[in-house]
């Protein structure tokens, strides 16, 4: 029963407590350097092509089959009501309100994350990191915040993609394949589907998992074991958490956003 | 501000996530039927609202003249107090009758808005006197069980007669 002696309970508390505080305060400091960072939006701008402009590609054809899958799986259980007009409305809901955020958010901490992790734990195994303390460089302000602010800005972005060719895609099999009447498809879908209520909530929760995503990517990478082990460790960890966060996130959000 | 090669593909990059955006709003969820016009208020009383909601439509002769824009319950009359807002430029008359429509059979609930023939019109504030309530499935087939139980039976019924 060794881990029942009050040392090693003590210990463990002590360690998660530490934890959770370094994390707590590279997040303030992150918000804080909101300002000094878009003032370099250089910098912003290369991690928003590594992060963003690297995604589109997975994110658009994600989004497509998506859509496609949405649209047959609709189309077979409405028809049986007779009411296969408004598996338009189904796609657009589902996927303004759901699945556009929550599939982005885990595409992103597997494509964008992992490779945000990867690099920072290599550049605190390389001993990159201390070189620009030593410069008097802070690396948090130098490397971190746009990072960190170049996802925030690029998530919503690529939600409202992977939502909008979802659309697409649905379209696609709905109208074009299936042949339902396009009016019809796209008036269920406007009649339907609030621009504030869905749309606007949908993009606020994808910058919620953009923060999410972005944030435990960057912890996992500064917070890592400077050696190969450690950053494998790291990497592994990152998905793992922000998949588990976002989806945990996003069960709040919706309760608290759709619940009425 | 020093020129990055990554500016051009950013910036595509952007504006295909804001074109994206403006396509949900637009096409999916269609911000330009919203009215951005100016609107008046107006008040109508029910018994039962049944499943009636706030931003439910409010149409006439099935054109969209407005939106419920608040569902409250009045405690001094025991009815719901539902607000909604008109169009400025239409005007109903004062006896016009707000009625709690189904769309389709099982679809949204809306207010319908009948026009009356008096010569003066709602203004904002006003409240509309006349009301129809909700259809309640539930009233509805409890009405018909009693219709029916309290009819006697056609054989039994004409043999008492005799």
């Amino acid at each position: 029963m060794n881990w029942l002696r009050p040392a090693v309970v003590g210990l463990a508390v002590r360690s998660k407590l530490a934890g959770i505080g370094e994390a707590t305060r590279l997040f303030f400091q992150l918000i804080a350097l909101a300002g000094a960072t878009f003032g370099r939006l250089r910098l912003v701008v290369d991690q928003m092509f590594f992060i963003g402009n690297r995604s589109l590609s997975i994110i658009s054809v994600s989004g497509l089959f998506v859509g496609f899958v949405l649209a047959l799986q609709g189309y077979y259980t409405l028809q049986r009501y007779g009411s296969a007009e408004a598996v338009g409305l189904l796609v657009a809901l589902s996927l303004v309100r759901e699945l556009g955020p929550v599939v982005t958010a885990l595409l992103f901490a597997g494509r964008a994350g992992t490779s945000l992790t990867a690099e920072i734990g290599l550049m605190k195994a390389g001993e990159q990191l201390v070189a620009m303390e030593m410069m008097a460089v802070d690396p948090v302000k130098r490397v971190l915040a746009p990072r960190f602010w170049g996802g925030i800005v690029a998530m919503p972005l690529l939600a409202a993609v992977f939502s909008a060719v979802g659309i697409l895609g649905g379209w696609l099999v709905a109208v074009v394949m299936i042949g339902i009447d396009a009016g019809s498809f796209w008036s269920q879908m406007q009649g339907g589907v609030d621009v504030w209520a869905d749309v606007g909530n949908g993009i606020v929760k994808s910058v919620v998992f953009g923060f999410t995503v972005t944030f435990i990517a960057l912890l996992q990478g500064f917070g890592c074991k400077p050696t190969p082990e450690g950053v494998a460790q790291a990497t592994t960890r990152t998905v793992v958490m922000a998949s588990l966060s976002v989806l945990a996130l996003d069960f709040v959000l919706t309760a608290m956003m759709f619940s009425i | 501000m020093q020129k990055s090669r990554h500016d051009v593909w950013v910036g595509l990059f952007v504006l295909i996530g804001a074109a994206a955006i403006v396509f949900l709003a637009l096409r999916a969820g269609n911000l330009l039927n919203l009215n951005f016009g100016e609107t008046y208020t107006v008040v109508a009383r029910f018994d039962n609202i049944g499943g009636l909601k706030p931003r439910a439509a409010v149409k006439s002769a099935g054109v969209v003249v407005g939106r419920v824009e608040s569902i409250t319950f009045d405690g001094k009359t025991f009815q719901a107090r539902v607000q909604m807002q008109l169009e400025k430029n239409v005007a109903f008359p004062k006896d016009s009758i707000a009625k709690i429509l189904t769309a389709g059979l099982l679809g949204e609930q809306y207010i319908g808005l009948e026009p009356g023939v008096d010569e003066k019109v709602l203004v904002a504030n006003d409240t509309i006197k006349q009301t129809q309530d909700a259809v309640v499935l539930e009233n509805l087939i409890s009405q018909f069980l009693y219709s029916k139980a309290a009819e006697p039976a056609p054989a039994a019924g004409s043999g008492a007669k005799k």
